[in-house]
């Protein structure tokens, strides 16, 4: 059992605050939640609106349909009342001229005038809310008293009684199931993998989405005695992480496509240089600018082949927080033990919406960095940096750890110990020992998650962020008896083919679902397995697929 | 105490032209290092890409060899991960002034421990002779056919502009004062640029040793580089009139490391002591 409920408002009006409170209490009260957000690229103005999806079970992704709407304009109401459930409501404040049968207006703005604080009105409306939904006050005090000094809570705490007291019960009570759960979206998952995964220094060039995890990162900054720094510009937030990396700690650096494009030459370097790197893009929808504040998958492509040259490398889609939060950590260890570039992909909805999950549990991350011991040369030996072995990877020395050691890494071709070279045949032996990694990297590689019927007729493909819409999908269409399976793929370079040939063989209908125009999943996995998806699902608005669209389309175009 | 000098030398066979005015550099720079008594793992020499980048190869230190106008932010990186190593970024005028512009600006503000020597023949020399942010206006390149357009960029008056703590100029063909300037700026605390006058025998014919050595001159012993007003003064002498050389501004100031208290009063970044379970506290700010 869930509820939606839709707050919207112009940019400056105080939605964030709104819907960071609301989902703080329901969660608190036991309930999970599911918060995504729909924001313009403006500070003042426009249209934006955060759902919080709470229930009694883990919700996987938004939905189309609401149960309530708090509208802080006009606009809001205008814009989201057709999707009002039968039962649904719409409250506002009394002075906003707009009208529609299942509205409450609502002296909220009066409330707050006469509690002392104009920008209480949000918590009356919370009181509202709450009370609409049967939920009791109690507690509620102890959490204004952490949001707020003692002044504002209390002042909150009235507001939120008197909204309270302004309406009756309406829907129905579910009672909530008060367990230990997180609270956490996309990018802090990542910055709290880092963080527990090691990383000593993240070096980036703010860009949304991706500022977030940078974010995170700073306000730990001197807790975990890391370093974060905001580079003069995303190239520079490469070659710094790689500088950090090469000379002996953990390093990370995020960005978004747009900030990508900038670090391509040196996503080279890293593969050249042998220097452990894990780079995450948090996608947006492009080309160049894009919408910056929405959501896409289009960078797959992109990704799989950037930097001019070859080079092996590791691409790991993230498909919620809780992947987030192992596959980071996972992706650290990866970079290190192979001396290899992985590439970490998020995106917008994934990186914003907020999730109700379990709590990480610290104790299955691991640090394995790879580094080597004097042992690995011999006294009277220069150290090779790049010494040919069976697997291709080197024995890997920091530079200033060893007396007398010198570690040498050059972007040029370079014989074992890292010189310039020329020579066809160094030439030729170093292709060959870097690319080796690429075949080695496939012992690492996890199969997709699958999800739904056991024998299906028809197999849905994804990767990422959609896993929390199509899970949903699927669970709705096989509880109408459609034999629906889909597997989700987290980790696409190299491409994982076992779990996909087993069900390609036995279904009638291969589906991709995709937020892209050219179907990039569909393209790689015909590449690499020759199987071709029968019919694609895509989308490019900017916008996160919900599970009633892919229902809904499976129902209507591929039945 | 000094480093045996020979334990710089590096088996690389060497690629600059005979009479390269990289050679000088490189044997200052060595000694440089040896009496400051440096030992070759204490060091890491950062580079891009340029005639003048392959210096990494020709000494035997840390070597980080990297992209074409990117040889300072590895450098910052590896500074803020073991802020024990000495660490020194050698490379071209092309690479630090054109392609990299934007990372000396940045790194100037930051005032990171690290040396900056630039290599600067006023040309791109490895790509064959077209001109660099340095090339004299209304000379001929081997691209610029008519002479070139634009005005050259003045490291030493931006750099000084720009409140970087340590601002010299010094001469390839005069070893000597080269060791001095040297030994200065990798003494000094925080970020140090060093414009090195260096004639590229190929590809410029015009700033030739002998055009160098007829126009410079040290900055005189009461020469007060302290003084901001007096530095910009022997920032804009260039050509005919003379060329100073020396330590033209130096200003105390607290370093990037000094301002990051994770750094700081710490032990490098690299012995940073940690497991996973400690950041299991931080899940509080998810409940
Ligand atoms: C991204 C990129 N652009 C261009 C080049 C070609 N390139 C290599 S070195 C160089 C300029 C070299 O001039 P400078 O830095 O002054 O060094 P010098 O060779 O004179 O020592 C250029 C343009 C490159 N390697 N990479």
């Amino acid at each position: 059992m869930n509820y939606n409920i839709l707050i919207g408002g112009s940019a400056g009006q105080g939605i964030v605050t709104l819907s960071q409170l609301l989902s703080k209490i329901l969660k608190r009260k036991g309930y999970h939640i599911f918060l995504n957000k729909d924001y313009m690229s403006r500070i003042r103005g426009g249209h934006n609106f955060i759902q919080i999806r709470f229930g009694t079970e883990q919700i996987f992704s938004h939905s189309p349909f609401i149960d309530l709407i708090i509208a802080l304009d006009k606009n809001t109401v205008e814009i989201h009342k057709e999707k009002l459930n039968e039962n649904g409501k719409i409250i506002c404040d009394e002075s906003i001229d707009v009208s529609s049968d299942n509205l409450f207006k609502l002296p909220l703005k009066e409330i707050a005038k006469e509690v002392g604080n104009s920008k209480v009105f949000g918590t009356a409306a919370i009181g509202a809310v709450l009370k609409l939904f049967s939920i009791p006050l109690k507690d509620i005090n102890k959490i204004f008293d952490e949001f707020f000094d003692s002044d504002l809570s209390n002042k909150n705490y009235q507001a939120l009684i008197r909204g309270y007291e302004l309406i009756n019960n309406h829907f129905e009570y579910v009672e909530p199931q008060d367990k230990n759960h997180i609270m956490i979206n996309g990018n802090q998952a990542v910055a709290l993998g880092a963080l527990a995964a090691g990383v000593s220094f993240y070096s980036a060039y703010p860009m949304t989405p991706s500022t977030g995890i940078m974010t995170y990162l700073a306000h730990k900054e001197e807790e975990a005695g890391i370093v974060v720094e905001q580079a003069e510009d995303e190239i520079a937030a490469i070659n710094m992480a790689i500088g950090a990396s090469f000379a002996g700690v953990r390093a990370m650096t995020g960005t978004s496509g747009g900030g990508f494009s900038l670090m391509t030459e040196s996503l080279g370097l890293a593969g050249i240089t042998e220097t452990p790197l894990v780079v995450i893009d948090v996608q947006r929808p492009g080309p160049a600018t894009g919408l910056p504040t929405r959501t896409e998958q289009s960078d797959l492509s992109f990704v799989l082949t950037a930097s001019h040259g070859e080079i092996p490398r590791m691409v790991i889609s993230l498909r919620s927080p809780a992947d987030a939060f192992y596959q980071t950590a996972r992706a650290l260890n990866i970079a290190e033990k192979y001396q290899v570039l992985v590439i970490l992909l998020s995106d917008q909805y994934l990186a914003d919406y907020v999730q109700t999950i379990e709590p990480f549990d610290f104790k299955k991350i691991t640090i394995e960095r790879g580094i080597a011991d004097a042992s690995s040369v011999k006294e009277n030996e220069d150290y090779k940096r790049y010494k040919l072995t069976e697997t291709g990877v080197s024995p890997r020395l920091i530079p200033g750890q060893i007396e007398n050691k010198t570690v040498l890494a050059d972007s040029d071709e370079h014989n074992e110990c890292g010189h310039i070279t020329e020579s066809a045949e160094v030439r030729t032996n170093m292709m060959e020992k870097r690319m080796k990694k690429q075949e080695l990297l496939k012992e690492e590689i996890q199969e997709p998650e699958y999800l739904g019927a056991e024998s299906p007729d028809i197999l849905l493909v994804g990767w990422g962020s959609t896993y929390g819409p199509i899970k949903e999908a699927v669970e709705r269409l096989n509880s109408e008896n459609i034999k629906v399976g889909a597997l989700i793929f987290g980790d696409v370079w190299p491409l994982p083919k076992e779990s996909l040939e087993k069900y390609a063989k036995k279904v009638k209908t291969i589906v991709n679902i995709e937020q892209n125009y050219t179907g990039q999943l569909a393209k790689l996995i015909r590449q690499e397995t020759g199987i071709k998806c029968d019919k694609s699902i895509l989308k490019y608005d900017g916008r996160q697929i919900n599970f009633y669209e892919i229902y809904s389309k499976i129902k209507s175009e591929v039945l | 105490m000094t480093t045996d000098i020979n334990l710089f030398n590096s088996m690389d066979e060497n690629a600059w032209c005979p009479g390269c005015g990289n050679f000088g550099i490189l044997n200052a720079l060595k000694e440089a290092l040896s009496e400051l008594d440096l030992k070759p793992h204490e060091v890491l020499i950062t580079s891009g890409i340029g005639q003048a980048a392959k210096l990494p190869h020709y000494i035997n230190v840390n070597g980080f060899n990297g992209l074409h106008g990117r040889a300072v932010p590895p450098a910052v990186g590896a500074k803020i991960a073991n802020k024990n190593l000495k660490v020194i970024v050698n490379t071209g005028d092309g690479d630090s002034y054109g392609e990299g512009g934007n990372h000396i600006i940045h790194n100037i503000r930051r005032n990171i421990d690290i040396t900056h020597f630039v290599h600067d023949n006023q040309i791109y020399g490895l790509t064959k002779g077209q001109g660099s942010p340095t090339t004299a206006k209304g000379q001929k390149t081997t691209l610029q056919l008519e002479g070139v357009k634009v005005d050259p960029f003045n490291p030493i008056s931006f750099a000084i502009s720009l409140g970087c703590s340590f601002v010299a100029r010094a001469f390839s063909g005069d070893k000597e004062h080269l060791v001095y300037v040297m030994k200065e700026a990798i003494k000094h605390k925080g970020y140090a640029l060093v414009d090195i006058l260096q004639p590229c025998v190929s590809f410029n014919k015009v700033n030739t040793y002998r055009w160098y050595k007829e126009r410079v001159y040290k900055l005189d012993k009461n020469y007060d580089c302290t003084n901001k007003e007096e530095a910009f003064k022997k920032a804009f002498e260039w050509g005919d009139e003379g060329i100073p050389i020396g330590i033209i501004y130096k200003e105390k100031k607290s370093t990037y490391i000094d301002r990051t208290p994770q750094l700081n009063s710490k032990p490098p970044l690299i012995n940073r002591e940690w497991k996973p379970v400690y950041a299991e506290k931080f899940m509080e700010d998810f409940i």
